[in-house]
Order: C-alpha cells, then sequence, then structure tokens
C-alpha cells in the first residue's frame, strides 16, 4: 500500500502557519527580553534614575520583577493571551481598555484607506498598461517612483501644507477627536490621514498591477482574442484581469502589512488617535505594558499578513492549487 | 577622471539622480560654514516671515531658519551613511558565509533571517529606544540591524551563482584558505549587487532616521535636524511654513534622488530595475513544486 501523503498544498499551508506561530512565540520573546532584561529593568525605566531604593522595590514587586525571569515571561504571556494584559504604569487603566479603541480607529484608518486606495491604484495600473509609455503611463510612473521614494510622514506633512494651513485650507490638520467619540462621527479629520495612506500604499499596488496586465496583454490568447476582434475593454476586464491580478493580491497583502509601521508615523503625523500614535506615546511615558502590548499587536498584524500574503500567492497559481 | 566617468551615470533618469543627491548633500555639509547665523542663537519672534535678513524667517522659538536647515542635514546623512555602511558589510558577510558553506550552518542563518524580517521594522528599532532610550548610536545600530538581514539574503542569493564557477573551484582546489576565498575571490565578484543594496539601505536608512528623528527619538534639541525641525515646527505652519517646508522639500529630494540613482545602478548592473518598499522586505515564499507521483 502507498503511504498516505498529505497534498503538498495542504502542507505548504501547516508548514507556513507553524513557521507563524514559531515567528510569533520569538516576537514575543524577544519583545519580553527587550523590556524586561536589558540593562536598566522596568521598574527603574519607569521611575527614572533618582527613585528610591523602596520605591523601586515596591514597583519591582508589582511587575513581578522579583520572580525569575521565564516565570515572569509566562505570566506575562498568559494575560496577553487571556486578554488581561495588565494594567498601565501612568494612569492604572486596563491596558486592553486603552489600547482597544486604539485598535479600532487604526482599523477605521486602514480598512478606508484601502476601500479607496487599492481600487484607485489598480484602475491606474490597469490604464497604464493598456496604454504604455502614453503621457498617463509617464506620468503616474513618475508620480509613483517619487511616491515610493517618500517617507511616510513626508507624505502626510506635503498634504497637511496643501490641503489645511498653508495653500488651502480645506481641512482639519490634526485629528482631534474627544475622548469616547467614534472617529467615523467626524469624517473630516479622517480625510488628510487616509490620503496619506492611500498615496503610500499606491505605488507597489499600481507597478505590480501595471507590470502584469502589461505582461499578460502580450501573451499569446490576448493577441488571439484581439484579431478576433474583441473589444479592448472587454478584452482588458474580462480576459486579461482575471490573470493578472493574481499577483497583485499578494503585493496587496503585503503592503498592508507594511502599513503596520506605517501607522505610527501616520498617525502621530495627524495625531490621530490609532494604535501608533499610542505607541509612540507609551514610548515617551515609558508605560511598558502598554508598550508591549502594542509592539505584540503590530507584530501580530505584520505576521499574520505575511502568512495571509503567501497563502494567496499560493492560492493564486492554478499549478499550484491544482497539484496533487 | 576616468574612474569619475565610470561612475557617473550614463542614464537622464541616473544624471537627474545624481544632481538632486549632490544638491543636498552638498547642502548638508557645506551648509555648517556658510550659516549666518547660529542654528541656536534667538533673533526674532517666533515663526515670523521671511525677511532679507533672514531668508526663510524664524522658527517655534525665534531662531533663524535658514541657518538651522544648513545646520540640519549633516547628522542624518552621516547617521545614516554608517548605519548603511555597517548593515550592508555585516549583511554580506553572514549571507556570502552562509551561501558558500552551504548545509547546516546555512538552513539555521537563513531561519533567523526569516525570523528578524518578520518583525516591522521601525516598531523594532522603538522597541529598543523605548528601553534604552533616545540615543543616536542606538539609533545606528539598530538601522544596521533592521538592514543586515535584507542584504544577507542578497548577498547569499549572488554567492550562491558565483560559488559554482570554475575559479572557486579552482581556488579550492589548490587548497585556497576559507577566509582568502571569501575575501578574494567571492566578494569582489558579488560588487555589483552590493553596490545597488548600498543605494537602496542608505535611501531607506535616510527615511527611517529621519522618521525617528521627526518622532523625537533621535537628535535632541536644541540641535538643528531636519526630522526634529519638521516636528518642531508644524504647529506654526501657518504663520511661517518654512521651517517646516525647507527640511522636508530636503529630505524628498533626497530620497526622490537617491531612488533615482539605484534604479539606474539597478538597471545598468543587473539588467533590471530596484522594487523598493514591501516587495523586497519580504521574502517570496518557497513554494513547494507539485510532486509528480
Amino acid at each position: 500500500m502507498r503511504p498516505v501523503r498529505a497534498h503538498p498544498l495542504r502542507r505548504f499551508i501547516l508548514r507556513r502557519l507553524a513557521l507563524g506561530v514559531l515567528t510569533l512565540f520569538l516576537v514575543s520573546v524577544l519583545v519580553f527580553a527587550a523590556t524586561e532584561a536589558l540593562p536598566g529593568n522596568a521598574a527603574r525605566a519607569v521611575l527614572g534614575r533618582n527613585a528610591t531604593p523602596a520605591a523601586l522595590a515596591s514597583l519591582e514587586t508589582k511587575l513581578h520583577l522579583d520572580r525569575p525571569v521565564w516565570v515572569q515571561y509566562e505570566l506575562w504571556l498568559g494575560g496577553v493571551l487571556s486578554g488581561r494584559p495588565g494594567r498601565s504604569l501612568v494612569n492604572g487603566e486596563k491596558v486592553l481598555a486603552q489600547v482597544a479603541p486604539r485598535i479600532r480607529n487604526s482599523a477605521v484608518l486602514l480598512t478606508l484607506a484601502g476601500l479607496f486606495g487599492v481600487p484607485l491604484a489598480l484602475l491606474a495600473g490597469i490604464v497604464a498598461a493598456t496604454r504604455r509609455d502614453g503621457a498617463f503611463d509617464a506620468s503616474v510612473s513618475t508620480i509613483a517612483l517619487a511616491l515610493a521614494a517618500l517617507p511616510e510622514f513626508v507624505v502626510g506633512i506635503f498634504l497637511v501644507i496643501l490641503l489645511a494651513t498653508t495653500v488651502i485650507h480645506w481641512l482639519p490638520p490634526v485629528s482631534l477627536v474627544p475622548p469616547g467619540t467614534s472617529v467615523l462621527a467626524r469624517p473630516r479629520i479622517l480625510v488628510l490621514p487616509v490620503l496619506t495612506l492611500m498615496l503610500v500604499i499606491f505605488p507597489y499596488i499600481f507597478r505590480m498591477m501595471r507590470g502584469s496586465m502589461a505582461e499578460i496583454l502580450e501573451s499569446d490568447y490576448i493577441e488571439m482574442a484581439r484579431l478576433k476582434g474583441l473589444g479592448q475593454r472587454r478584452l482588458v476586464m474580462l480576459h486579461a484581469l482575471p490573470n493578472a491580478i493574481a499577483p497583485v493580491i499578494q503585493v496587496i497583502a503585503l503592503t498592508f502589512a507594511y502599513l503596520a509601521g506605517g501607522v505610527v508615523l501616520v498617525e502621530y503625523v495627524f495625531a490621530y488617535p490609532g494604535i501608533g500614535q499610542g505607541l509612540v506615546e507609551a514610548i515617551f511615558a515609558r508605560d511598558i505594558p502598554v508598550i508591549q502590548f502594542d509592539v505584540v499587536v503590530l507584530a501580530g498584524f505584520y505576521v499574520s499578513l505575511n502568512i495571509v500574503a503567501d497563502l494567496l500567492a499560493v492560492l493564486a497559481t492554478p499549478r499550484l492549487r491544482t497539484a496533487g | 577622471m576616468s574612474r569619475l566617468a565610470r561612475w557617473w551615470p550614463n542614464t537622464a533618469t541616473g544624471t537627474i539622480g545624481a544632481i538632486l543627491v549632490l544638491l543636498v548633500v552638498a547642502i548638508a555639509l557645506v551648509g555648517p560654514f556658510v550659516a549666518p547665523h547660529s542654528p541656536t542663537s534667538f533673533v526674532g519672534a517666533s515663526f515670523a516671515p521671511p525677511t532679507a535678513a533672514y531668508p526663510l524667517g524664524t522658527d517655534a522659538l525665534g531662531r533663524d531658519v535658514l541657518s538651522r536647515v544648513l545646520w540640519g542635514g549633516y547628522r542624518i546623512l552621516g547617521l545614516a551613511g554608517i548605519a548603511t555602511a555597517l548593515g550592508v558589510l555585516t549583511g554580506a558577510v553572514i549571507g556570502v558565509i552562509a551561501g558558500y558553506v552551504g548545509g547546516l550552518i546555512d538552513e539555521i542563518v537563513m531561519r533567523l533571517v526569516d525570523v528578524a524580517m518578520a518583525f516591522p521594522q521601525i516598531i523594532l528599532v522603538l522597541l529598543f529606544i523605548s528601553i534604552i532610550g533616545a540615543k543616536l548610536w542606538l539609533l545606528t545600530v539598530m538601522v544596521a540591524a533592521v538592514h543586515a538581514p535584507q542584504v544577507a539574503r542578497v548577498a547569499r542569493a549572488a554567492t550562491l551563482r558565483v560559488a559554482r564557477e570554475d575559479f572557486v573551484r579552482f581556488a579550492e582546489a589548490i587548497g585556497t584558505p576559507f577566509r582568502r576565498i571569501v575575501a578574494r575571490e567571492l566578494l569582489p565578484n558579488i560588487v555589483a549587487p552590493l553596490m545597488v543594496e548600498c543605494g537602496l539601505r542608505f535611501a531607506y536608512s535616510i527615511s527611517l532616521i529621519a522618521g525617528l528623528n521627526f518622532l523625537g527619538f533621535g537628535v535632541q534639541p536644541p540641535a538643528a535636524d531636519w526630522g526634529l525641525m519638521i516636528n518642531e515646527n508644524r504647529i506654526g505652519l501657518m504663520g511661517n511654513p518654512w521651517p517646516v517646508l525647507a527640511p522636508v522639500l530636503l529630505i524628498a529630494v533626497l530620497t526622490i534622488g537617491m531612488n533615482l540613482l539605484t534604479d539606474t545602478l539597478a538597471r545598468t548592473e543587473l539588467g533590471h530595475g530596484i522594487e523598493t518598499g514591501p516587495v523586497t522586505t519580504n521574502a517570496t515564499p518557497d513554494i513547494p513544486e507539485p510532486e509528480r507521483s
């Protein structure tokens, strides 16, 4: 009897998931080691250089710093996984209660940027590919090159100067939200951060869509369809697009993974109350439980989207999807 | 002269890139010597608009913007340069050794590289800054550490191609010591991809360090720095936009110029353009070949 072998696709998915879990574990160890075990422990970081020994000792007990390192790690990881990552050192609030609304706000930002930014970049890529080296292609490609080169916060500041403070005064330069209100209740404050993120993700998706579509449009089957007299729009949207979009989907996922870092700067530019700005504030306040939790959430988002990107890449390749 | 001519890019894009980069570098390096005022002395009211005496006006604390712009570039260029050199060198050595030695060492090193790249980069830097503090040496080391794994991956791939060549086989056959093979046979033959990496990493270093300075985790006040200036003065954009606009423009020109230059270098040396951003920060998945049964 032949041994039963796992489908190569399933084996790949399982291996990728296992690697993801391992990565997340190592990330958690790194976060913990960096914040707890580095010279100058957490208690000293919080209380500063002139702390009295008594204050240090009491905070060390509170943070379990007097216990062995692996027990500290276990306590901390258990707390994070069970949704109870402790309390803020600054105001004593529960970390989760403080961070959850910020995560929601960042999710709103990313969702809107994706909802508007991805179709825009895809459409620009398709049009550029169908009129290669034309005026539209040349100008949008140049803009994409510049956007890819610019740091995210520079894009944000340019938009502030252009649309809020100096050239025209349309929009609020900062996204101030009274605590307890939803960002969605104030769409005006969302415009600039969303626009910035749209521009940040544009070049990567545009380039991939353009390249992929241009390649497909040169293939034999498209030439055949063209010779049979198919209209340009039908040809591109119905015949070329399904094949051209596959590699782009992976890049979209990777681009959003990359925003795990990008939101920190963009949110800070607009004082937007998301997790990225929360992380910067926590670092200034030396609020270690919040820093740890924010970093784990952002890294978890990054790792997960990388896995999604890899899986999409495999699923979008028919040769692999149907192999076995 | 002929050496210089060889390095000067031979395309329009490359020439524009080189001019943009040289322009900003010149401002940053010559600036401190020609600045009309001290970058830290108070010369007027805050956010005063430009006048003949102060062509870019004053900043939040009433300091001369032009002088601060001229003083504010050399640190970021220096830090980015050191971080790039450190990161590319470390990554190259790791990648060449992993690619040449192969086997278990290669496997272990590349898995570690995977893990290092599975961390959002700026978050990694922020994590260490949050504990050790905003120190410039830490910033430089962390940015280098962010680069090293990516360079290692490129260096390893290039080494694998070179290591199969006859001249390496020959050097092995006549008993050339390992270190000599690495230094004399392998490294010189992967210079082209490493040069492209240097360009990419330098542009990214500028981006990252400017961002960290903007957040306030790098150069500390009252020192003048382009990233820091943007943050210090953005509340005064309505009064005098120049203390924000000038540094933003300089960072933009530098990063765009660097990308144009690197893209040209990649096209002439490697035969294809660069893919900056998330596409290069992630590995293409090692998709399994379907098995024939």
